[in-house]
């Protein structure tokens, strides 16, 4: 007896423990069950499995335990005489018609929450999520505001040659930033594979598909930081493109949308003048190159530079990257090469970066050129791009000799 | 002497010549179901190896945060091919090995009803998996999309190996459709008299309406591939938006193949279940009808569940309904066989030996997997499931203590009455409570780490996931060299070590197969047996 209550007691302070982690620890390293999470709809996904694992609880404790029972005394070592009955189709009407009124009664909360979620009508804020590999793209529509929200953790992180950080992988450069008490719609999209996007605790996950555009919504309760992941194999850093939302209040929420640039006004200055850009010294171009090189280009081409023949070309040596001209490299990063992984990053990288990266490529891993670009030089190539062709370049190209 | 040259002749099939040549044309041109079963048994075995160390790579990898052993590249790669390797190397070779050796024996009949089809069938197989195995040799690397080869990244953005693994799909792709419309026309045209659609045993019953969905969904898997193939080299775009296809067309096909294969991969195990418990139960099998209608309308209900895989890519609100009732109306008949094994162990005098012991943790821990695959099936809920570590817990507690514990669970089961001698008691007890153990230590915490927000095939993670993600490692190998025991013990068994068995074997045995000499001659039945 006296066993028996100590057994109840040590129970008891073990779940405890693990209810009391749940509350205090920011991320739980234990934890077991869903996110609650902070809006009506990831509680009802909450409500909806508690239930559902209450009834197989149920369920399995009546069916495991006749099994048990039947274990443990109808053994032919206890001298247990088999019967011999082996029909009872009475039994099975009953055990068809009982699962079956269960699920009826399963089915019913479980579509009440469903049409629920469908229902995106009427947002306060829409905001169009777009997959690339591996990073998302977030676009304000109502705000004009559209930015690249890329992984943050270094990649010495990720190699073991640093400590990890308290958001390892779970940390971006630019954040979501959301109202609080507002309904937002998402619309989500992707520009190449499918993604999906997903954050636990806002009860979203919706599948990104390239040329297909559908919704979710949320109406985030609580002012936060709320983390995600990509939740579809998306290719080799599927690892590495997190989400991260920020819900803060709304004045809050208008202060940041005053502080973004605005989509039209990026480049409208350097565009014109690109003599005027900053001149960098070679080390800060090197330096910069290979931080970026590491995080976005090295999943592809490799952080030696051999790539992945013949899916994702060597860099190390190739004509691109030790060839003439210079500008045909920048044009490759600046617009992608179509109907291949490599996408335009036109509207990811600064010139500097570009500059940076370009640098890095033609003197890394024995690529030892001597060349150094400038962000003016990339700026040059971007302008000539963007350059609306003129009459005459028109006729000379064929098209209307 | 005479006698001694015939008794060879009765368990070993004709000589093709001496030696090594010899001994290749024995097994190359084999006709005999029984030598054929065997030759798809030891594929399924050396699959098992393979496609298991690729799972033990993935595990080590996911022992700890950060880059510790493979690049992401070879990780996606590795679970592209463990997938691949387990479901069409291991789960369906060695069930058509089981179903060659035993339905013959269990109907009456002296063979399968197409031999030399049966032979090809075999013989297409080792090639097909030389070639997808060769993937990962080539330059640009294997397949690395995931065995669910989602378009567009199976397509535009695949390696070029792809186009391998696409004609090795064909190739097992025609082997299953050869091998299921042999079994049907052996159960259907071969049985012995007196032996009734009614009187069948529930393996071969379960075997017959497998063989029926092969069919059915097999040239739907063939016809998502070949779509794959043209997207890839002949300027279509089925999958392809910019073309005017749509990506989720392939999911669309894939799954309408995909769900009924998960039936293709459970249900014999369920034969198995269903033949082993009343042996040790030594009580027949409860509800024997409601069985048989139980699996016929599993299988029905597989063809109009598939979206449930596609829940979060945005299919209608009407859609989404229906095939959440659909897939919680499976629950039923599922039900119903859980019940009905329980009925049957009910009031029995059961024994524990290896294969009763396989058997017991199946119907437990296959009832987990039910369980998780019901909470999968609310839509809301699955909003949260889909794609995380929760999915890959649900379907390797069904498919791992579920198809492979009733595969072990057969193994053991037969494996005496095939080789004539007893298999060591001692190691299989040893097998199963390691495994039974390492496999819960593996597969449980999977559900946490879902349920707490960690995607799966990621090859690196956040640190709140280190925890579960060590055990269920820790779990993982020794697992894996549990298995090393099994080998052995087959191995030992297969050499004719341990002791010699009677025909019965069990105490509990009934049917056709234990009215044989163990080991059962080559040539069995050649006179149809009387049924009582």
């Amino acid at each position: 007896m006296l066993s028996m209550l100590n057994v109840c007691k040590s129970i008891i302070v073990l779940c405890a423990t693990f209810a009391s982690q749940a509350i205090w620890a920011k991320a739980d390293h234990w934890q077991m069950n869903m996110y609650k999470g902070v809006t009506p709809l990831s509680q009802d996904m909450y409500d909806l499995h508690m239930v559902a694992i209450v009834i197989c609880a149920i369920i399995g404790i009546i069916v495991f335990g006749v099994m048990i029972y039947a274990l443990l005394h109808h053994r032919k070592s206890k001298q247990h005489k088999p019967a011999s009955f082996h029909d009872n189709t009475r039994l099975e009407i009953v055990w068809t018609i009982i699962p079956f009124l269960i699920l009826f009664g399963l089915a019913i909360p479980a579509t009440k929450v469903l049409i629920r979620l469908e229902d995106s009508a009427e947002s306060d804020v829409t905001i169009k999520v777009v997959g690339h590999q591996w990073k998302w793209q977030y676009q304000y529509l109502d705000q004009g505001i559209s930015y690249f929200s890329n992984l943050s953790t270094p990649y010495a992180q990720i190699e073991n040659k640093e400590p990890k950080g308290e958001w390892y992988l779970l940390e971006v450069d630019r954040e979501v930033v959301v109202p609080v008490h507002r309904k937002i719609r998402f619309l989500v999209t992707s520009n190449d594979v499918i993604h999906s996007w997903w954050v636990p605790e806002l009860g979203v996950k919706r599948d990104a598909i390239p040329g297909f555009m559908h919704e979710a919504w949320a109406r985030i309760e609580k002012p936060g930081v709320y983390r995600g992941q990509c939740a579809e194999l998306c290719g080799i850093n599927h690892a590495y493109m997190p989400i991260v939302v920020r819900a803060v209040s709304d004045e809050e929420f208008k202060d940041w949308v005053g502080k973004q640039t605005k989509i039209e006004d990026k480049y409208l200055e350097s565009q014109d003048k690109p003599k005027d850009q900053r001149v960098m010294t070679r080390a800060e171009l090197m330096n910069e190159g290979k931080a970026k090189y590491d995080l976005i280009c090295a999943a592809c081409h490799k952080q030696d530079g051999t790539g992945l023949s013949p899916l994702y070309p060597a860099l190390k040596g190739s004509s691109v990257a030790v060839g003439k001209p210079i500008s045909r490299h920048i044009e490759i990063i600046l617009n992608g090469v179509s109907g291949t992984a490599m996408q335009p990053y036109r509207e990811q990288f600064t010139d500097e970066e570009i500059a940076a990266l370009v640098t890095y490529e033609r003197n890394a891993w024995g690529n030892n050129t001597n060349d150094i670009i400038q962000p003016a030089d990339v700026a040059t190539v971007r302008q000539g791009n963007t350059q609306q062709p003129k009459m005459v370049n028109k006729a000379r190209a064929g098209g209307l000799r | 002497m005479s006698q001694v040259l015939t008794h060879d002749d009765e368990h070993h099939g004709p000589e093709q010549g001496k030696g090594v040549i010899g001994f290749i044309k024995r097994w190359l041109f084999t006709t005999n179901h029984k030598d054929i079963g065997t030759l798809y048994l030891w594929l399924a075995m050396l699959s098992f190896f393979v496609g298991g160390g690729m799972a033990l790579l993935i595990r080590a990898e996911l022992f700890e945060p950060g880059k510790l052993f493979v690049d992401p590249n070879f990780f996606n790669q590795m679970t592209t091919m463990h997938g691949l390797i387990m479901l069409f190397g291991v789960v369906m070779p060695a069930f058509t090995g089981l179903a060659n050796w035993q339905i013959p024996m269990m109907i009456g009949a002296p063979d399968m009803a197409l031999p030399r089809l049966n032979n090809w069938s075999f013989w297409i197989l080792p090639f097909a998996f030389c070639l997808l195995a060769s993937t990962l040799f080539h330059a640009g690397g294997g397949p690395n999309f995931g065995w669910t080869m989602y378009a567009p990244l199976s397509t535009k953005y695949a390696p070029p190996s792809t186009d391998f693994m696409i004609f090795a799909i064909h190739m097992m792709g025609l082997s299953s459709i050869m091998g299921s419309i042999n079994i049907i026309a052996t159960i259907l045209n071969m049985r012995a008299p007196g032996m009734t659609m009614m009187r069948l045993p529930m393996f071969v019953w379960t075997w017959l309406i497998t063989a029926f969905l092969l069919i059915a969904i097999m040239p739907v898997l063939a016809g998502a591939v070949t779509m794959m193939l043209a997207d890839r080299h002949f300027g279509t775009s089925f999958f392809d938006a910019a073309g005017g296809g749509d990506p989720i067309l392939f999911q669309h096909v894939f799954w309408f193949f995909g769900h009924p294969e998960v039936y293709v991969l459970v249900l014999p195990a369920f034969g198995v279940i269903s033949e082993v418990i009343p042996t040790f139960s030594r009580k027949p099998l409860f509800g024997y009808h409601f069985m048989v209608y139980a699996t016929v309308s599993i299988a029905l209900l597989s063809f109009i569940v598939w979206a449930h895989h596609m829940f979060t890519t945005g299919i209608p609100l009407g859609a989404e309904l229906f095939f959440m009732y659909a897939t919680m109306l499976i629950a039923v008949p599922t039900g119903i066989k859980v019940f009905n094994w329980v009925g049957t162990m009910f009031k029995g005098a059961m024994t524990f030996e290896t294969p009763m012991l396989f058997a017991v943790a199946f119907v437990f821990l296959f009832t987990i997997g039910g369980f998780t695959g019901l909470m999968l099936s609310l839509v809301p809920a699955d909003y949260q499931y889909q794609d995380s570590y929760f999915v890959v817990g649900h379907f390797h507690y069904v498919l791992v203590p579920g198809v492979i514990f009733a595969l072990m669970s057969a193994i053991y089961y037969w494996l005496p009455k095939w080789t004539g001698h007893m298999y060591n008691e001692t190691m299989g007890k040893w097998h199963f409570w390691l495994s039974v153990i390492s496999v819960n230590i593996l597969f449980f915490p999977m559900h946490f780490l879902g349920l707490a927000g960690m995607p799966r095939r990621i090859p690196d993670y956040a640190l709140q996931f280190t925890n579960f993600n060590m055990i269920a490692t820790v779990g993982a190998f020794v697992f894996g060299i549990s298995q090393l025991l099994f080998l052995y013990n087959v191995i030992r068994t297969v050499r004719k070590h341990g002791k010699k068995v009677d025909d019965r074997v069990w105490e509990g045995s009934h049917g056709l197969e234990w009215t044989l000499p163990s080991p059962p001659p080559y040539h069995s039945f050649s006179t149809p047996p009387a049924i009582h």
